[in-house]
């Protein structure tokens, strides 16, 4: 039993660790504790989306997992899509391209969620993108133009 | 920092974590995908003294072939409804319904018995059980029993578990030879809890005349998934079709007794649950074959 705990875990690839309450939220550990203030919080019980982050490269809520929980895990959060030089990723660069956003706040979890999509399947029908992205609120964009943005990525991608 | 406080335990062995919970019992909840527990903690809504986190637990995480059909562990998660070939080959209405199930971020946590142990009645697994006859694997501290799926739900987001038992297997059998299935939900968005939903099940003999087998059950539409015995009699030996559907359906939206809320009234879930029983059931004809 212990109500704090020390957490060692991997993000974006480097190695990091910290202590945190059990109570604490996996995306307040992030935000909080080791400065990866990219995730978002939004409605804080998995609704909305904008906290989305990827935990052994399945997308997740990171309010709906306990830092302690992490443990040991590999994470990857948005600040893992660009490069170290400021280079976007082609999903960012789409994103901006066809106006995938427009205040911003719940792009990075439509990013992550466009990222393991992708991944797995380059080939994914407008459908399979739609199932995959009803998981995220954007109150800006009406979701048009992030259709768009997903399916000019997923064309560069496969180097079309 | 959202949740209030409690003490956190991961055990190692399912013998750990069952005595946590004998020692605790109703001060303590059970932490698997956390999809329904992580939103009430972040809200308050609950606030267990101790929390049981059965992730780090070996074992539980298998889906089994069974009787027919297969068997789900307390930490398999919900992507492997749609992930797994053995759900695909022997009950793909369970593949199907998977999609309704929030969204691919949250199946990638949700497990398929925390759902069903969380027993939301406007929930799909709850449904899909009671319409398979699942059986449900409860291990406490003197051993496993298994309970039916007509005496796991007892009412809204209550189970017959005790607090010092684990939902540790869920065992789905083989449908039912000549067994066909559908899956219909309305919901305001994809991958809200839905408004109604239904489950069907239809058999017909091999002429493909007349009806000899029939499931319904219905969700959302009461404190617990709904099986519509009354409407699942009057098809046994009417012809499949659109009019035998029709006076099934009637029999349901009649036979519920759902809650007026926020999001629907009563009246318009008894007429969806009709509707979609209707639907469902001309769209498993469709599936053996009718037109």
């Amino acid at each position: 039993m212990a109500t704090t705990r020390a957490i060692k875990l991997r993000v974006n690839g480097a190695d990091y660790e910290g202590t945190a309450e059990a109570r604490k939220t996996l995306v307040d550990f992030l935000r909080e504790d080791l400065g990866l203030c990219g995730t978002n919080i939004g409605c804080e019980h998995g609704v909305c989306g904008a906290c989305t982050i990827l935990m052994n490269g399945e997308t997740v809520r990171s309010c709906l997992m306990l830092a302690v929980q992490a443990e040991g895990a590999e994470l990857m959060t948005v600040e893992g899509l660009a490069k170290a030089t400021g280079e976007l990723h082609p999903i960012q660069e789409a994103y901006r391209e066809k106006h995938g956003l427009q205040c911003g706040f719940c792009t990075p979890g439509f990013l992550m969620t466009t990222y393991e999509l992708l991944q797995k399947n380059p080939d994914a029908t407008v459908d399979e993108m739609k199932e995959w992205l009803s998981g995220h609120l954007c109150r800006c964009t009406g979701y048009q133009d992030i259709l768009e943005s997903v399916k000019l990525a997923a064309s560069r991608l496969r180097g079309e | 920092m959202k949740p209030a406080r409690f003490d956190y335990y991961d055990p190692r062995s399912l013998e750990e974590a069952l005595e946590l919970l004998q020692k605790h019992q109703a001060d303590s909840k059970i932490l698997a995908g956390g999809q329904s527990l992580m939103p009430l903690l972040n809200m308050r809504l609950a606030r267990p003294k101790v929390i049981v986190d059965i992730n780090r637990i070996d074992g539980l995480n298998s889906v089994k072939s069974w009787n027919g059909g297969i068997s789900i562990g307390a930490r398999v998660n919900q992507r492997a409804l749609e992930r797994e070939k053995q759900v695909a080959e022997r009950l793909p209405i369970l593949r199907e319904a998977a999609q309704h199930i929030g969204h691919p971020q949250i199946r990638s946590r949700g497990t398929v018995c925390g759902s069903l142990a969380h027993a939301d009645p406007a929930a799909e697994l709850p449904a899909l059980a009671l319409a398979l006859d699942a059986e449900f694997v409860a291990t406490g501290p003197k051993g496993a029993r298994t309970i039916p799926s007509d005496s796991f739900f007892v009412s809204y987001f209550t189970t017959s578990l005790e607090p010092n038992e684990i939902l540790t297997e869920v065992r789905f059998p083989g449908s039912p030879k000549g067994m066909a299935w559908s899956f219909l939900e309305i919901s305001r968005r994809h991958g809200d809890f839905a408004l109604a939903g239904v489950v069907a099940g239809l058999a017909v003999d091999p002429g493909r005349r007349s009806i000899t087998g029939a499931r319904l059950v219905c969700f959302g539409v009461g404190p617990t998934p709904v099986r519509v015995k009354e409407a699942e009699e009057a098809l046994i030996g009417q012809p499949a079709g659109e009019k035998s559907f029709h006076a099934a359906a009637e029999i349901v939206s009649r036979g519920v007794d759902p809650d007026n809320d926020v999001h629907a009234s009563a009246d318009y879930r008894r007429s969806v649950a009709g509707t979609l029983v209707r639907r469902a059931l001309l769209q498993v004809w469709q599936k053996l074959g009718g037109k």
